[in-house]
């Protein structure tokens, strides 16, 4: 156990593997937001094959491990994709990219659906009762009131995104994981490496836990404290 | 006078639930109208099926001449001249108190932001709330939220006001200053429909009054009449109860 050379040695490496793992991450809960609220409206819509959709959407995602899901994206599309264009393949990154976006996605979408079923209905009676159409008091009125209600879920699915790009490792992808194994694989420093790896995800997702608290903070500040006189 | 409201034979079922079962009314322009009657007597969704909130089973209802159960006929369009005050209030919570008013007027195009802001003071000095309109409704009273939605409504210009118990949900000391706001307005000329359980409201302010129980109309007529000398043996004992 030898933590002083672990320090001097793996820093530099875990730096760079950490680049990449808030990268991915970063990437992935900013196209998974748009995909799970999409497919969150798919499935609070009228239309049945856009019901459909989201359904099985979510259905898939959460119903499979995404270790799977990333072999499938990485080693398996392209090889249907190859029958049409020949020599195509993702990078790792981009792989990784569309595992993480999908799965986060899938999970938001059910986040949104419940911060959505949580705002009162007289909300949108009352907008509707003012002339405003369906899709206007979703937009004005339901919606900031979900987003406010979900942060706490969406901050938690964000840190679940961010530990999840470790499992990305499989598709050899060069995050802080891959890098520690690498390192371990020539100095046998198992103890040491991995529980620096681990502090390096401490400290990144602390940081995320204060930049959420932070917002809830101001969010509840607008109307939210107890009556003022 | 004109008429402003005119119901003909109203059915509303939930599911196996008949709770509207054959309702005829009229309102004229600028009459105050009081729908009492106890709990369940299918009230609130009678009032709820004025502005198409629910939709009726059967029948015809007809508000400021569009027929409004007519399936293409342009609910939004529709709704901008009939105000609803909801007995939970509702609010914006989002919302600071002027922005709530301001929301709907500019969506629906009826106003600049400037104007609607204008207004917005406007109706908030009406409703004594002037100096609350920045605040967000979680710090206001019930009493004061339910002013704001009052004005919320008005913003819209309507031309028929709907309240539904618009003074249950608030504590006792809170329901003078409601119903205070809505006296000036039937005062003004406003028509009404207001479904309440405050029977000195109903007495002093409206011109007449409906009770409704299990889903009919039982009986109709001028407050005094209603109060002093009800006919129906129903409507006798749902007033020995309340007064």
């Amino acid at each position: 156990m030898n933590f002083a050379q672990v320090f001097s040695e793996g820093t530099s490496l875990l730096l760079e593997g950490i680049k990449l793992t808030v990268g991915i991450a970063l990437f992935s809960i900013l196209i998974g937001f748009f995909i799970g609220l999409f497919a969150c409206l798919m499935g609070i819509s009228n239309v049945k094959i856009l019901k459909f959709i989201s359904g099985a959407y979510v259905w898939v995602i959460r119903g499979t491990p995404m270790i799977v899901q990333a072999f499938i994206v990485y080693f398996g599309v392209p090889q249907v994709v190859q029958v049409f264009i020949s020599g195509f393949r993702f990078t790792p990154f981009v792989a990784g990219v569309i595992t993480l976006s999908l799965n986060a996605g899938a999970y938001m979408s059910e986040i949104f659906r419940g911060g959505i079923q949580a705002v009162n209905k007289g909300q949108i009676e009352a907008a509707r009762s003012l002339g405003m159409s369906q899709s206007k008091a979703l937009i004005k009125v339901v919606l900031p009131q979900a987003f406010r209600i979900a942060i706490p879920s969406l901050v938690n699915q964000f840190i679940i995104t961010i530990k999840d790009t470790s499992i990305l490792s499989v598709i050899g992808l060069a995050e802080i994981v891959n890098k520690a194994k690498t390192y371990v694989g020539a100095t046998y420093q198992f103890f040491a490496t991995y529980i620096y790896v681990a502090a390096f995800y401490l400290v990144i997702i602390s940081v995320l836990m204060i930049f959420s608290k932070m917002l809830e903070k101001r969010l509840n500040n607008n109307g939210r404290k107890s009556k003022s006189h | 006078m004109a008429e402003k409201v005119k119901v003909t034979n109203l059915h509303k079922s939930f599911s196996s639930n008949h709770v509207l079962k054959g309702i005829d009314f009229e309102v004229s322009e600028g009459e105050v109208v009081c729908l009492i009657g106890p709990s369940g007597s299918g009230k609130s969704t009678l009032l709820r099926c004025l502005n198409r909130l629910e939709t009726p089973t059967s029948g015809s209802v007809e508000v400021d001449g569009v027929l409004i159960t007519d399936k293409h006929t342009d609910l939004n369009k529709f709704r901008e001249n009939v105000g609803m005050v909801f007995q939970q209030f509702n609010l914006f919570d989002h919302l600071t108190v002027k922005k709530n008013i301001m929301l709907a007027p500019v969506d629906r195009k009826k106003m600049s932001k400037d104007e609607a802001e204008k207004k917005a003071l406007e109706l908030l000095a009406r409703v004594g709330l002037t100096d609350k309109a920045d605040a967000y409704p979680r710090q206001l009273s019930g009493g004061q939220q339910q002013r704001v939605a009052i004005a919320r409504a008005l913003a819209m210009h309507p031309d028929i006001m709907l309240f539904d118990e618009p003074t249950s949900a608030l504590d006792p000391e809170m329901v003078g200053e409601v119903l205070a706001v809505m006296k000036e307005l039937a005062a003004e000329g406003m028509t009404m429909v207001v479904v309440t359980h405050e029977m000195g409201f109903a007495r002093d302010v409206a011109d007449r009054v409906i009770f409704m129980a299990d889903g009919v109309i039982v009986e109709e007529g001028l407050p005094d009449e209603i109060f002093s000398n009800p006919q129906s043996a129903r409507t006798k004992e749902f007033l020995s109860c309340v007064l």
